[in-house]
């Protein structure tokens, strides 16, 4: 960890300013994932500006029937919120399988956006790895490939992004408030994420020095069914194999609105939109559920040591599909 | 408290409350690194990122540079060792690589923060050379080994195995691997080294954490050239090992070099929980090939274990993986090997029941296999093939209720109500089956300790051995012991332990710590009893000596259970439940049924985390542990652990010791993965024979 | 780069310059002397270093020292006063809640945050009703702990020492 300057920001504007004035500066939050980087060495900021102090932390409701949340509000407090609780339980759900309470306690909903892969060559110094030293190689692409993509991967980079929060919130078609030097800006949810491409040092659309100010989630049809399936390896405070949100509106057995995006299979949460389109108008039953989870799962081209993934995305999304279907029949 | 003490109630088979324990629950009972010293500096090691090869440079001048800095050691600086006997603790001493994560140099500074970050600077260039890490059966540089770990035969031959199997009315020929696994402590290993300052005429100091104070001095000692006096090594606590604590690491002898830089100044050295996969000793890979054979009736005829597993090229360990197949079953045909394949990794150690865990999962789950081939109840067919004595030695057994461990365990469990073989419950989504196994743990016969007892002023008992807690509750148990020995109440014995100036005992290690220590006190005491009388002046005091046991060549000596397991496999995803769990055990008596419930139990739950978890990744590449971090390298948590049922028969063996007591530190794991596995393939109908099972390894295969 | 901080940890107040490195572990073990939280993995991945910040459960390895000027630390050498024990530690000797007692400290703050989670009426991972009541289960028990890693596996153990504590708040 090299030394670094600290500076505890007093307003959103001072944030802002100090963080953009340093090309290495980077903000603080909960630290979770911050921390854990500076101490591995695979980031050194010479600059925190830490924004934990900053008023991001209350979720309200928004003119149009959502909700806007803080990007301050921790993420236990967000899963216990009465609101998530009763109108987005599959955000309250992918909330409450991530991490464990004591991380959920200290991080943010701006932080979790920003976590970074959990790929143990990324986050061995020693390794070659093209997201922290670009150029220097992928060491997955031959390597240990049990966590890795199976969807959107490139040749540079194999990575998956490991946030459970977001994948609902992908699916939710959440937006992202950002602020930075040159103003505000909203930027969707699929869209904050990127694919690795050949610059898989970058994770997202993040700009430097822009800060996130809050997530606005928008208002869902109250016949709308929600789930999230966390798939791991151990029973609790695990990363996902897979994970998978949707949201599901049937109405006489037919399905009128879909929201699904995937988990732990791409380097952003994977909105599957090619299974949403099967989907609409379709009959809401485990036949279509499988023909949507194939027409999305098509287009894997996992490693051999992620192939199970494609099978375990497909299997665990009918799965949760079907379950949606006979909740909302009962 | 002058005059007789009253009469004493019988300590041992109660179920006291862990004398250290409210300095537990409060965090106050001091571990190495929290031993009270002034003004210390912190280690932070800087370590090979390449597997084998040599150290071509090193640029330390950064590093240096770094205000906070007082040293930066490299083998080119470092203090000379006297012993070059064991590679894996020539630290420093030359340019040579063996092993990825090798410590080649260390900074020491007056922040742990500023060690780190200087370690960081400092620039190794390597000569790098061709390596393997990967373990193959068929390797080229493939040899046998003298003997097995601690000093088994290599291999045993009795019969025609071959033969046997070819007349053979129901055979199994099946191969298992178990992988690369680590001990993860809570506590990584930590040291703590003052050399004495120019104007000190004291002793070395070290507060460690380790499984004995005495091992650990015997080979420190002489390498750092002191006399043993010279040597003062403190552990009263110790926060878990399992094994990877019971030799001397590089990481001793590097504080030490660094303490030698530095006389007068404590200086720090705690391992990062990653570099306790590269650092801090494992458990050797295996694969074994099982063959048994059986009549119609399910009586074994042959029994055929071979096994391949790796060592360090550098420090030769064996693990004794065929072992326990050479006592557990009867068969007239028999033979067990073991070949071990050279590779450029850290140097493979114990770890908790070496040999009988690795080998009790591939013989067990043999044997499981054999049931299924015969159509026979798997627990039948294990009481079918008890043998008379030991199958090995021809010795008689001392005691051996595993037939009666098999019995108890199935009616605890409910086995008889279990679905018929190979058709597993469904419950939803859940794919329910059961399993067990048998499970074997041998005396492992030590020598040289002593204790040494004394009269304090007001009445009490001090009673001084130079013992080790890593949770297993000696300072509980053999305060009990010795309370029973001296014919006092345990609150007037004063245990002492964890320090090398007490009289040299062996480490915790081979089941066998309270044994051994408790024999000795046991002797201490009716030496001084023998001496003093039950009413002793103050001061009066008796070292007592471990005597030999008599037992030993005349009798077959081992400790055996039995384990059921529940498990639930997810239809969906392949994820796995373990709910519940039986295990009965023979260990003879048990002197603390509070610290030795746990202790089984938690042998148990690291049978299930082998079954289900446990794999250090290695990367042939680059030749390190790919996921060597908690978050990577799993074990359970608490959701995955469900009721674990432990218990025993009553059934002391006094010809153990004179506490009639077996051990217990490892036989919990022992059959615990079996037990596991073959619950799997009661749900699923899948057999997985190489651990640890993964949802992966289950997903869409199930019937 | 140094800051002054202040933080009261376990009801005393303390000022000190750390290193912005510095962690809020590191500050309590290394500079303030209370090594009750441990370092078992230095990355958040098992929870030995539990305290409660603030009356709620952290991971004080990846909180930066410097971040939690002001903060109030309960390390579970402070949750009861001298040499008394609070009652979940009560509970955890009673049930033999532990082996080398490492995790130990960690797994004291985590029971004493996670009662007042469930008091507080927060659901977790398996709650069925999201929007119901908590009702400490062995299976909400065991999840809500799932953050302390103990290698010795006392978590059976654990468990029956949560039941004890909860059976002795019962009215």
């Amino acid at each position: 960890m090299i030394p670094f300057d600290y500076h505890r920001a007093t307003d959103v504007e001072d944030a802002v300013r100090t963080a953009t004035s340093r090309p290495d500066a980077t903000y603080l939050a909960g630290g979770t994932n911050l921390v854990d980087h500076l101490r591995l060495g695979i980031t050194s900021p010479s600059l925190l500006v830490d924004v934990s102090r900053l008023p991001f932390d209350d979720i309200d409701p928004l003119p149009d029937g959502g909700v806007r949340v803080g990007a301050g509000v921790r993420n236990s407090d967000l899963a216990a919120h009465p609101t998530i609780r009763r109108d987005y339980p599959m955000l309250a759900a992918a909330l409450l399988a991530g991490a464990s309470w004591q991380l959920r306690n200290l991080a943010t909903t701006g932080g979790n956006l920003l976590q970074r892969t959990r790929c143990a060559y990324f986050q061995n110094p020693a390794t070659p790895c093209n997201k922290r030293e670009p150029g220097s190689g992928c060491s997955a692409l031959a390597g240990w490939q049990r966590h890795h993509a199976i969807l959107g991967a490139s040749e540079h980079c194999v990575a998956v992004h490991p946030s459970d929060m977001a994948v609902p919130l992908a699916a939710l078609d959440a937006t992202v408030r950002l602020t930075g030097a040159h103003g505000d800006r909203g930027v969707p949810l699929t869209a904050f994420h990127r694919l690795p491409g050949d610059e898989p040092r970058r994770d997202t659309v993040l700009e430097h020095g822009e800060l996130i100010t809050a997530v606005d989630l928008p208002r869902l049809p109250p016949t709308t069914r929600s789930a999230y399936r966390k798939v791991r390896d151990r029973a609790s405070y695990a990363f996902a194999l897979v994970s998978v949100a949707a949201a599901l509106t049937v109405t006489d057995g037919v399905v009128r609105d879909v929201r699904i995006a995937l988990g732990g299979v791409a380097h952003k949460p994977w909105r599957a939109t090619r299974a949403e389109e099967t989907l609409r108008g379709a009959d809401a039953r485990p036949a279509s559920f499988r023909a949507a989870a194939e027409a999305e799962l098509a287009e894997a081209e996992p490693l051999p040591g992620s192939a199970f993934k494609t099978t375990m995305a497909r299997e665990a999304l009918v799965s949760v599909l079907t379950g949606l279907a006979e909740e909302g029949a009962r | 408290m002058t005059g007789t003490p009253p009469p004493a109630p019988a300590e041992s088979g109660r179920p006291r409350e862990r004398l250290d324990g409210p300095a537990k629950v409060a965090g106050r009972a001091p571990y190495a690194y929290e031993q009270p010293v002034e003004d210390p500096l912190f280690l932070f090691p800087v370590r090979s990122t390449i597997a084998r090869g040599r150290v071509r440079w090193v640029d330390t001048e950064e590093a240096e540079a770094v205000p906070g800095v007082v040293a930066v050691l490299t083998h080119l600086n470092a203090p000379r060792l006297a012993s070059r006997d064991d590679l894996e603790l020539w630290v420093l001493q030359d340019d040579e690589v063996r092993h990825h994560g090798q410590f080649v140099g260390a900074v020491i500074a007056g922040t742990p923060e500023v060690a780190r970050h200087a370690a960081s600077l400092v620039k190794v260039e390597y000569q790098r050379e061709w390596h393997d890490v990967v373990l193959r059966a068929d390797h080229p540089e493939r040899y046998r080994p003298d003997h097995v770990n601690p000093s088994f035969d290599t291999d045993t031959s009795h019969g025609d195995v071959d033969g046997a199997l070819a007349d053979a009315a129901a055979t199994v020929d099946q191969t298992y691997r178990t992988p690369v696994q680590h001990h993860v402590p809570m506590e990584p290993h930590t040291t703590v080294v003052r050399w004495p300052g120019a104007a000190d005429l004291g002793a070395v100091a070290m507060y460690d954490s380790n499984q004995g104070v005495s091992p650990i001095r015997k080979v420190l000692a002489p390498l750092l050239d002191l006399d043993p006096e010279q040597l003062w090594i403190h552990s009263p606590h110790v926060g878990g090992a399992f094994g990877s604590k019971a030799s001397p690491k590089a990481h001793h002898v590097l504080t030490a070099l660094a303490a030698r830089l530095v006389p007068g100044r404590p200086v720090k050295c705690a391992l990062t929980r990653q570099q306790m996969f590269g650092n801090a000793g494992h458990r050797t890979p295996t694969i074994q090939r099982v063959r048994l054979g059986a009549d119609r009736r399910g009586r074994l005829t042959a029994i055929a274990h071979d096994v391949v597993e790796h060592t360090a090229r550098f420090k030769e360990f064996a693990e004794q993986t065929a072992v326990a197949t050479r006592t557990m079953y009867a068969a007239e045909h028999r033979r067990t090997t073991h070949r071990l394949v050279p590779l450029d990794v850290p140097a493979p150690v114990i770890m908790r029941a070496p040999g009988e865990a690795p080998g009790m999962f591939a013989l067990e789950s043999a044997m499981d296999e054999l049931a299924v081939a015969l159509g026979m109840d798997p627990v039948e067919l294990r009481i079918r093939n008890e043998p008379d004595a030991d199958p090995e030695s021809g010795l008689p057994f001392s005691t051996r209720h595993l037939a009666r461990c098999l019995r108890e365990g199935a009616t605890r469990f409910g086995w008889a109500d279990r679905p018929p073989a190979g058709q597993g419950r469904r419950d939803g989504d859940w794919l329910v089956g059961v399993g067990m196994a048998a499970s074997t743990y041998p005396l492992f016969p030590q020598q040289g300790s002593r204790a040494r007892i004394r009269a304090l002023p007001d009445g009490r008992r001090q009673v001084e051995i130079a013992a080790s807690d890593l949770g297993t509750g000696t300072w509980t148990a053999l305060t009990q012991i010795a309370a029973d020995a001296l014919a006092v109440p345990a609150e007037a014995v004063d245990l002492v332990i964890g320090d090398s100036a007490l009289p040299a005992t062996v480490g915790a290690g081979g089941s066998s710590g309270l044994s051994i220590w408790g024999t000795t006190v046991v002797a201490a005491a009716r030496a001084f009893r023998d001496r003093h009388g039950d009413d002793p002046p103050a001061g009066a005091e008796v070292v007592g000596e471990l005597p030999e046991n008599t037992a030993v060549g005349r009798y077959a000596l081992h400790a055996f259970g039995a384990q059921f397991a529940e498990v639930r496999v997810d239809a969906v995803t392949g994820e796995i439940r373990v709910p519940r769990m039986v295990g009965v055990f023979d260990v003879g008596r048990v002197i603390n049924p509070r610290t030795a419930r746990s202790q089984l139990m938690g042998g148990m739950t690291m049978g299930l985390s082998m079954a289900l978890h446990e794999e250090s990744v290695v990367d042939p590449r680059f030749g390190h542990v790919v996921n060597g971090d908690y978050a990577g390298y799993h074990i359970p948590t608490n959701a995955d652990v469900g009721d674990i049922d432990v218990s025993w028969l009553d059934e002391p063996d006094p010809l153990y010791n004179p506490m009639g007591s077996k051990g217990i530190g490892e036989i919990g794991i022992v059959g615990t993965a079996a037990a596991v596995a073959n619950a799997v393939w009661h749900a699923t109908g899948v057999r997985v024979r190489d651990v640890p099972i993964t949802p992966d390894r289950l997903l869409g295969r199930h019937r | 780069m140094e800051a002054e901080i202040r933080l009261r940890v376990d009801g005393t107040t303390h000022t000190l310059r750390v290193d912005t490195r510095t962690s809020l572990l590191d500050a309590l073990r290394d500079r303030l002397g209370n090594t009750s939280p441990k370092k078992g993995c230095d990355h958040g991945q098992c929870g030995s270093c539990t305290v409660l910040l603030d009356g709620r459960r952290i991971t004080s390895c990846l909180a930066l020292a410097v971040s939690h000027d002001g903060a109030e630390v309960t390390t579970a050498d402070g949750l009861a006063p001298g040499d008394t024990l609070h009652p979940v530690q009560r509970a955890f000797l009673d049930q033999d809640a532990f082996q080398c007692g490492y995790c130990t400290p960690g797994q004291v703050c985590s029971v004493v945050g996670m009662l007042a989670e469930a008091t507080d009426g927060r659901p977790s991972h398996v709650t069925g009703e999201l929007t119901g009541p908590v009702q400490l289960t062995d299976e909400e028990i065991r999840e809500r702990l799932s953050g302390n890693l103990c290698r010795c596996g006392a978590y059976v153990n654990i468990v029956a020492a949560v039941r004890q504590t909860l059976a002795e708040e019962a009215p």
